[in-house]
This record gives structure tokens, C-alpha cells and sequence, in this order.
């Protein structure tokens, strides 16, 4: 079970700071950012099955590759931008991992705009406005 | 899975190597020695981060934006 893994590397990681904090605080943290990492990566292995399933699922329902693609760069997008922000901000920048969400935020956008584009041509092709 | 935590007792031991020897360079009073070995303690730590960032990022690249 993966679950007791995860746990207990987050005690040892827990007890490893205590012991190096007072002495060395950047040593530390960067112990901090090596568990992070590692239970990101732990994560993968999962998310990549579930990615599976999903694109699996679009090309039974015969939706357009492009949009299974748009969508799986979103999730990329976004687990990249939460890996950050949950990496700054134990450092205790918090304005700083605020900022680094908002750019995942306005990429997301970005990338959702032809699908966007697409679904209003639709509409306006429904009802045709002369 | 399971190997890749020793990475964290390295760094953990590296990290109560490099304090040990600080405070002895400090009690001998070489304060620039001292500040010196902390700072390759940190680089030396900072090349494994470096490099288990990097993993990750390339695996990500991997799942997300190459599969679609």
C-alpha cells in the first residue's frame, strides 16, 4: 500500500527537520523540498493510470484528440503550478507562491481559449444573427 | 519507490556533518572557515535537489504534454 509509504516518509522528514532546523535552517528546507518532490513523483505513477483511463474514454466516445490534449496540458499546468507554490511557500514566501498560482491560472486560460473559440462558433452557428 | 528515500538520510547526514564541523570551526574561532564549509555543505545538498527536480519535471513533461 502506497498510502503507509507516504505517510511514514512525512514522519521522518517531520523528525529529520526538527533535528537540523536550529543548525542548519537552508539544509533543512531543502529536505522539505526533496520529500515534497518525492511525493509528487509518487504520485505520478497514479495519475498517469487515471490519464489513461481518460483518454481511453475520448477516443471510445470519438471526441477530437485536440481536446483530450488541451486538457491533459490544464491538469500538467496545474500540478506543475500547486508543486511550486506548495515548494515557495514553505520557504514562507507567500506572495510569492500567490504569484506563481496566478500565472498557472492566467496559462490555463490561456490554453482554453480555442476551445472557447470553438464553442461560441457553435452557438452563433446555431442561431444565425444577421 | 522505496530506494529513493535514502536520499533523505543522505542529505539529513550531510546536513549533521557539515553543523558539527561548523560549530568546531567556530569554537576554534576560524569564523570564515566555518561560513565556507557551510556553504559547500549547502551546494552539495542543493546538486541533489537539482537533480530529483529535474526528474520530476522530465516525468511530468513525459505524462502531460507529450501523451495527448
Amino acid at each position: 500500500m502506497g498510502i503507509f509509504e507516504v505517510v511514514s516518509i512525512g514522519i521522518v522528514t517531520a523528525i529529520l527537520v526538527l533535528l537540523l532546523k536550529d543548525k542548519q535552517p537552508v539544509i533543512a528546507y531543502l529536505i522539505i523540498v526533496v520529500t515534497v518532490l518525492y511525493i509528487f513523483v509518487f504520485l505520478i505513477t497514479y495519475i498517469k493510470e487515471i490519464l489513461h483511463l481518460v483518454t481511453y474514454l475520448g477516443e471510445e466516445a470519438n471526441i477530437q484528440s485536440f481536446y483530450i490534449k488541451t486538457i491533459l496540458q490544464i491538469i500538467g499546468i496545474a500540478y506543475v503550478a500547486e508543486i511550486g507554490s506548495n515548494i515557495v511557500k514553505d520557504a514562507g514566501l507567500e506572495s510569492v507562491a500567490i504569484k506563481i498560482e496566478l500565472v498557472g491560472k492566467i496559462f490555463i486560460l490561456i490554453l482554453a481559449v480555442p476551445i472557447f473559440k470553438s464553442l461560441i462558433e457553435t452557438i452563433i452557428g446555431l442561431f444565425p444573427i444577421n | 519507490m522505496v530506494g529513493d528515500t535514502s536520499i533523505l538520510f543522505q542529505i539529513a547526514g550531510i546536513g549533521i556533518i557539515v553543523a558539527m564541523i561548523h560549530t568546531v570551526l567556530k569554537q576554534m574561532g576560524k569564523e570564515e572557515f566555518a561560513q565556507f564549509v557551510s556553504l559547500v555543505g549547502f551546494i552539495i545538498v542543493l546538486l541533489f535537489v537539482i537533480n530529483s527536480i529535474s526528474d520530476l519535471f522530465q516525468q511530468i513533461r513525459a505524462v502531460f504534454f507529450f501523451s495527448g
